[in-house]
């Protein structure tokens, strides 16, 4: 099988040019709240607890406690032992659940034990379920193996319960050239993604996470899927991204490469934790004319 | 529009179907197995409208142009007079500012003003003449903005460019020349020190395009090496130049070493005639080139001409497809298609042809046109009116010959300046007009090729030689390509990418001499 290639010299030229735009004004407020809707709050530490779990909760639901207006987050991501709890805080919001799964985030398990992981999540109360891919067979060539494992996991998020998006994390800081960006982008979704999964870049727990030159490439992958399907696949960067102005250029990126329709927490997702903060310091210096200090917003 | 609550129902409704629930993808055609006619293509089409719309970010620092301006001769400004030339903002139509047409007797002054600076100017230590031209590109960085405004208002190309790509490269080309003064007799091996003379007097004519670019391309090279200089701008365009001729004082050079008139062909001919310069330097059109070229034969003076062009840019199916569409873009419509290296010609290998062109229309839906002052537009205003007209020709030269003409951008252009959609064609034929007359505006040129050797063959068929693009991932074929091709700079996967060490110059009716690089300095010094 023979992939798109890509050259990086212009492919960062490229997303470079994206960080030059200007948004001002109304268009930076409305770029700001869009990207509020679009992220997947997260917390993946060994040290994570049920209370810390449910502080996140209450974050994503009222980002803002002193703005209600402020649109909520689109999920929430935990390990699949938080999920529960997760599910429980977010009752009756329409805030999803996302559980990173399948040995998460090294993905060095046998296949039986990665899908049980997603069977459990998803029965716990994931709707959402992040898994990574094997990339030591990716990079020793057995894309087959990719397939087999994203196909597989896909089986599992369609028939377990009441069923789950799935997003594929390729963990492009290991992958390294584009190329294998572009690879990893196109065996995942030709495995079998269906409208509204999602590919990502990121685990976070491996440098360097998101940037916008592997995430272009991951956006023309979709474009060009939905150029010849009709299918729409989200994309989810993921670390890294932890300034206001960052994700501006992020949906400035998506919006010159993908069009409107992929301007929805239904196809693009910010995946991180400390951003939301930025973004709401960005949105009361809009409408105050202040920047809020650190001690004035929510932890977690 | 209400972000907001387009938001909120987006989110509502993205309470998601499940993933069985899906729509199913209309384009799975059924397996009708090879003895079947396919099904026809089903057309999926991104929208490029306005759910998240950029506000306007214009550039709104205030920069100061006088109501005229004169030439600057012997490190003075003169007095504008009563002969002058408007200069226009072509995306307003205003009228900035009056600027004087040089006669016989400015030139004659300028000629000798540069004329008595030249003696000491040469025999000034190069470390001396170095610090000059370090002091020039710090004040040129130092009032980047003001100068990037400038040439933006004056010339309509977009704010972005001139303030990202103009400007750092003109401070570019001072800093780099800087570093030759004291250095000579290393580009010219065989040489001692000393022994690497100037000519003398300079005369430089210059375009409209790169206004302070080309000055700087020009002005560097030629102090570097110990010569003066007579330089005329183009007369839509010569306000940053008299600007630079701010920082000249600003920095001290030695009176009489750059001199400035204005002026426009009449002006150019009176200075390219003159029998007190000793050599001759231009950057235009080709018609005009030829002539000075006859002018200095006949006075047996130096010359180096940079001239038109109708640049091939070629994709191969095996190239990074996305990228070489970026390429395209830049090849073509960085600023207006104003750009004698322009890869105005883009020829495609067949098998790829489909997928270059669908996504090329794909990108051209997000350039944007219009306000060269918004820092957000990318296509600005054509340069003057009569530029413009040329194109709107050319365009329908172009449709009448019979070639498909396309413009996905189709932005609503400003009812006043002048502006001209990004566009292109298909069903070019090589004897098209289109395909062979230099058009120097935003139009594309589309047309196919099979093998490597009719790419080169085509490329090759231009009177024009100036650059070229290649566009592939394999290295074997990059290099047999940019080996073959005749041309004075060839980009491989790449486009219209500029060094001042870098030396650019053309073959054939493009011209001859280089500018930039050790190669640049050759036109600057004697034997």
């Amino acid at each position: 099988m023979t992939f798109s290639t890509v050259d990086r010299v212009m492919a960062d030229q490229r997303a470079a040019a994206f960080a030059t735009r200007s948004i001002k004004t109304e268009a930076k407020v409305a770029g700001l709240r869009m990207a509020l809707s679009m992220v997947d709050l997260t917390t993946l530490e060994g040290a994570d607890s049920p209370e810390k779990v449910r502080a996140l909760c209450r974050k994503a639901i009222t980002p803002d406690p002193f703005d209600e207006s402020v649109p909520s987050a689109a999920a929430v991501c935990v390990y699949p032992t938080l999920v529960g709890v997760a599910r429980e805080a977010l009752r009756g919001t329409s805030i999803n659940v996302a559980s990173v799964a399948t040995g998460f985030p090294s993905g060095q398990y046998p296949l039986e034990v990665r899908l049980d992981d997603v069977r459990r999540a998803i029965e716990a109360g994931a709707n959402e379920i992040d898994m990574v891919i094997s990339r030591g067979a990716l990079l020793s060539g057995d894309e087959d193996r990719i397939r087999h494992e994203v196909a597989s996991t896909k089986d599992v998020c369609v028939s377990t319960g009441e069923g789950a998006h799935l997003k594929v994390i390729l963990e492009t800081g290991e992958l390294s050239t584009y190329d294998n960006v572009r690879m990893a982008s196109e065996i995942a979704i030709d495995a079998g993604l269906t409208e509204y999964d999602f590919i990502k870049t990121s685990t976070g727990k491996v440098a360097p996470a998101a940037t916008m030159g592997v995430t272009l490439v991951m956006l023309e992958t979709v474009r060009d899927h939905f150029l010849k399907t009709g299918v729409r696949i989200g994309v989810k960067p993921a670390g890294g991204i932890r300034k206001a102005k960052q994700a501006l250029h992020y949906l400035v990126m998506v919006k010159e490469t993908l069009g409107d329709d992929w301007l929805t927490p239904e196809l693009f997702r910010f995946g991180a934790s400390g951003l939301s903060n930025d973004l709401l310091r960005q949105l009361r210096w809009k409408r105050e004319g202040v920047y809020s200090a650190g001690w004035d917003q929510t932890v977690s | 529009m209400n972000i907001d609550a387009e938001l909120e129902l987006k989110m509502r409704e993205g309470d998601a179907p499940s993933a069985s629930e899906a729509p199913e993808p209309d384009s799975i055609a059924p397996d009708l197995g090879p003895a079947h006619e396919p099904a026809p293509p089903v057309v999926h089409e991104l929208r490029f409208g306005n759910a998240w719309e950029y506000s306007p970010a214009p550039e709104t620092t205030k920069v100061e142009i006088a109501k005229s301006y004169g030439h600057f001769i012997n490190g003075r400004f003169s007095e504008a007079g009563a002969d002058t030339l408007d200069t226009v903002n072509p995306a307003t139509e205003e009228v900035l500012s009056k600027v004087a047409i040089a006669g016989k007797k400015d030139v004659n002054a300028a000629v000798r003003a540069a004329r008595t600076a030249s003696e000491k100017w040469a025999a000034l230590p190069g470390a001396e003449r170095a610090k000059y031209l370090f002091r020039i590109a710090r004040r040129i960085q130092e009032r980047s903005r003001e100068l990037a405004i400038l040439e933006t208002l004056d010339g309509g190309k977009p704010i972005k460019e001139s303030r990202d790509i103009d400007i750092p490269l003109v401070a570019h080309h001072f800093f780099y020349h800087a570093g030759w003064c004291d250095k000579l007799h290393y580009a010219f091996p065989g040489r001692g020190r000393g022994q690497v003379k100037p000519h003398g007097v300079c005369a430089q004519i210059i375009p409209w395009n790169f206004p302070l670019m080309m000055a700087a391309w020009k002005i560097a090279p030629a102090l570097a090496c110990g010569n003066t200089v007579v330089i005329k701008p183009a007369e839509t365009t010569p306000l940053t130049l008299l600007r630079l001729c701010e920082i000249f004082e600003e920095v001290g050079l030695p009176k009489g070493v750059v001199n400035v008139v204005c002026g426009a062909g009449e002006t150019g001919a009176l200075l390219s005639q003159h029998p007190g310069i000793d050599k001759l330097a231009f950057t235009g059109s080709t018609d005009v080139g030829k002539i000075l070229a006859k002018i200095a034969s006949e006075r047996g003076i130096p010359i180096t001409l940079e001239l038109g062009g109708k640049s091939p840019n070629i994709i191969f199916a095996d190239a990074s497809i996305d990228q070489a569409v970026e390429g395209i873009i830049s090849g073509i419509y960085f600023n207006q298609g104003h750009v004698c290296c322009a890869g105005s010609r883009l020829f495609v290998e067949e098998p790829a042809a489909d997928e270059v062109i669908e996504k090329l229309r794909i990108r051209m839906q997000s350039l944007r046109v219009g306000n060269p002052m918004d820092k957000n537009t990318d296509v600005g205003a054509i340069n003057s009116k009569m530029q413009l007209e040329k194109i709107e020709h050319y365009i329908k030269i172009g449709q009448d010959e019979g070639a498909q003409l396309e413009s996905p951008t189709s932005a609503d252009l400003p009812g006043k300046g002048y502006f001209c959609n990004p566009c292109f064609f298909t069903g070019v034929q090589p004897g098209h007009r289109i395909a062979r007359e230099e058009i120097f505006g935003p139009v594309l040129a589309v047309q196919t090729f099979r093998t490597p050797s009719e790419a080169i063959e085509r490329a090759n068929a231009t009177p024009y030689g100036l650059s070229a693009g290649v566009w592939t991932n394999k290295g074997s074929k990059m290099f047999d390509m940019a080996r073959k091709l005749r041309a004075g700079v060839v980009w491989c996967n790449t486009f219209n990418r500029f060094d001042a060490a870098s030396p650019f110059g053309g073959y054939k009716e493009s011209g001859f001499g280089r500018e930039g690089g050790v190669h640049g300095l050759r036109a600057y010094v004697k034997g």
